[in-house]
């Protein structure tokens, strides 16, 4: 091999970023994270499983109906009527969001920006 | 294989790669597709790029052969040209990271057109530095935004490209202009290949066929991430395993997040194989990476033999005295 001054280190260099996710870890998965569900309540807006993966879908939708048509209030698929607000619905009986909606978000790597104008509500301890 | 056989046979081979984890994880092979092919796939990558670096160190380059297109160095009083015409270390590197980061060889293609008969004209083209400007980028975009999904607690470095790259805030989730811009890299550079006749011409499969698997890496993608939703924290439970040698495979994913899986993975293993390798040959193009200082430095062919020799000292020698008696000059009388 020529120049094996350059290459090996280059491999070296190669190797070492692109198996970047296999050490960053240090062999160790985080555990999956568990959302604190409400004590009082028993259904969400939708089933649950819609809102795992479709909840940010129905916020875009009801903020829309709210600040684009005037509307607050949501009639859920039960016939249950909503108002239509993070804070006011959502948060009511989702009341922490550090322990709901920041565990999966933290995990996932997501971070809405909603609250740089929506109050979060605050964490009783 | 003529244009449209090409492009028809790289669909296929891409439509028959979308169906395979589709039936496979219908008949609930969820861990052959989620580990099993993921893990092989990624091996096959590693082993595969360091095997052909290899493969090229072993080729010798005895002679300095960069393209130069400036003054090389000479006299003092004359100019040389630094970035095109390198003779040294710094220059050579200056050069390479323009070349890799900028693609400043694509920034000056040149377009000859004929007009007004048979005279001919060279006109700038920059339509496919553009178009690879974007592709590349966004596609690094793309990827170092998925590192999200394996690393735990996720660096603020990822955090801060998704700020940028999000930025519109538009809908939730919010739209990524990353991956947009990949989708339209990618049909640039395919439209560019059909609509340009002699490009059409040189066109293969193998230039067809990385596009479309690209093409429909990012378009699984896309589809997840904003039309059929899959389930991100089981997504990330199965990366995160991966990523730690613990795998799982949770239950629920839907079937479109194993495409797109099993589309990446398959990129991976041909990764070695194909012209997607240039992403380590640009690293090792002698017309790039070589200082031009032939006229410096003597440059030995390592795989010259021995020359036999007979130098004029040697000839005299030989020769001395008849050359004497003939009359011819020496350059010794004795
Ligand atoms: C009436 C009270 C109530 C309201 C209002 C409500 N939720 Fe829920 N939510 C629940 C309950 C109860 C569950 C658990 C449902 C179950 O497990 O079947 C739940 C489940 C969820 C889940 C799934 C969590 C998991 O891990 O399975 C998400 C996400 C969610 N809610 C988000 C929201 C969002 C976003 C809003 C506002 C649009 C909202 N919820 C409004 C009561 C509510
Ligand atoms: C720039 C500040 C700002 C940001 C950021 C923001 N909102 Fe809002 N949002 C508002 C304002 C102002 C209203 C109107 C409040 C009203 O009329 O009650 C509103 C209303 C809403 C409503 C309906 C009314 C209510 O009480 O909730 C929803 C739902 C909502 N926003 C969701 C979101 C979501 C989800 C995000 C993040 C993706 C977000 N917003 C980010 C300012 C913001
Ligand atoms: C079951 C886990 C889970 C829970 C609980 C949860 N989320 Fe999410 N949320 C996610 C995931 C995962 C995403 C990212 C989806 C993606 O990237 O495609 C997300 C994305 C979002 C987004 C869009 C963010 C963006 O900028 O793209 C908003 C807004 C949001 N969630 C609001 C909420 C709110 C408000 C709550 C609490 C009431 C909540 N979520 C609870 C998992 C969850
Ligand atoms: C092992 C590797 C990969 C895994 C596990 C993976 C997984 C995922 C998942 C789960 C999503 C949905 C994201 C969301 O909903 O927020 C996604 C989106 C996407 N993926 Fe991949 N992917 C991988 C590699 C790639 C590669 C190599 C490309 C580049 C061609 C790519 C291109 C995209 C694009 C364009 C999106 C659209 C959303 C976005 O831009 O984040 N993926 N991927």
């Amino acid at each position: 091999m020529y120049d094996s001054g350059k290459i090996i280190p280059g491999i070296i260099l190669f190797v070492g970023l692109f198996t970047f996710p296999l050490w960053s870890n240090l062999g160790k998965a985080a555990p999956a994270p568990k959302p604190e569900l409400p004590k009082t309540e028993k259904v969400c807006v939708m089933d649950a499983a819609f809102m795992k993966t479709e909840h940010m879908v129905l916020l875009n939708d009801w903020r829309d109906k709210v600040v684009r048509e005037a509307n607050r209030v949501w009639v859920g698929p039960d016939g249950k009527e909503y108002q239509m607000s993070l804070q006011n619905s959502c948060m009511q009986c989702h009341a922490s969001k550090t322990k709901f909606c920041d565990q999966c978000h933290n995990y996932a790597g997501v971070k809405p920006y909603c609250w740089e104008c929506h109050l979060e509500p605050k964490e009783n301890m | 294989m003529n244009a449209s056989r090409s492009i028809i046979f790289s669909l296929v081979a891409v439509g028959i790669l979308v169906c395979l984890p589709l039936i496979g994880v219908a008949a609930g092979m969820t861990s052959f597709f989620g580990v099993i092919v993921p893990y092989l796939a990624v091996a096959l990558f590693f082993i595969g790029v360091v095997a052909r670096v290899v493969r090229w160190a072993r080729s010798p380059v005895p002679f300095r052969i960069p393209t130069t297109c400036g003054q090389q160095k000479s006299f003092n009083w004359i100019k040389p040209d630094k970035l095109d015409n390198p003779w040294d270390n710094k220059g050579v590197v200056l050069r390479m990271i323009l070349e890799v980061l900028l693609f400043r060889s694509l920034f000056r293609n040149s377009r000859m057109e004929f007009y007004e008969g048979p005279k001919i004209r060279y006109a700038s083209a920059k339509w496919l530095w553009l178009g690879a400007i974007v592709f590349h980028y966004s596609f690094l975009v793309v990827l170092l935004r998925h590192l999200r999904f394996f690393s735990e607690p996720v660096s603020s470095l990822v955090h801060l490209l998704e700020g940028v790259d999000g930025f519109l805030e538009v809908g939730a989730p919010r739209l990524y202009i990353s991956g947009l811009a990949l989708l339209a890299g990618v049909a640039f550079l395919f439209l560019r290949r059909v609509t340009i006749p002699q490009l059409k011409y040189i066109s293969l499969p193998s230039d067809y066929f990385p596009l479309f698997l690209i093409f429909a890496i990012a378009a699984t993608g896309v589809l997840m991430r904003y039309i059929y939703k899959v389930d991100i924290v089981s997504v990330k439970e199965l990366t995160m395993g991966l990523a730690t040698f613990h795998p799982v495979v949770p239950e629920g994913i839907g079937s479109l997040f194993y495409i797109h899986l099993f589309l990446v993975s398959v990129l991976f293993a041909y990764f070695p194989f194909s012209k997607l390798v240039h992403m380590a040959g640009v690293f090792l193009s002698p017309t790039r990476n070589l200082p031009n200082n032939s006229r410096m430095v003597r440059h030995i062919n390592p795989w010259n033999y021995p020359v036999k020799v007979h130098t004029y000292e040697e000839y005299e020698d030989e020769f001395r005295e008849k050359m004497i008696e003939a009359g011819l000059p020496v350059e010794k009388k004795e």
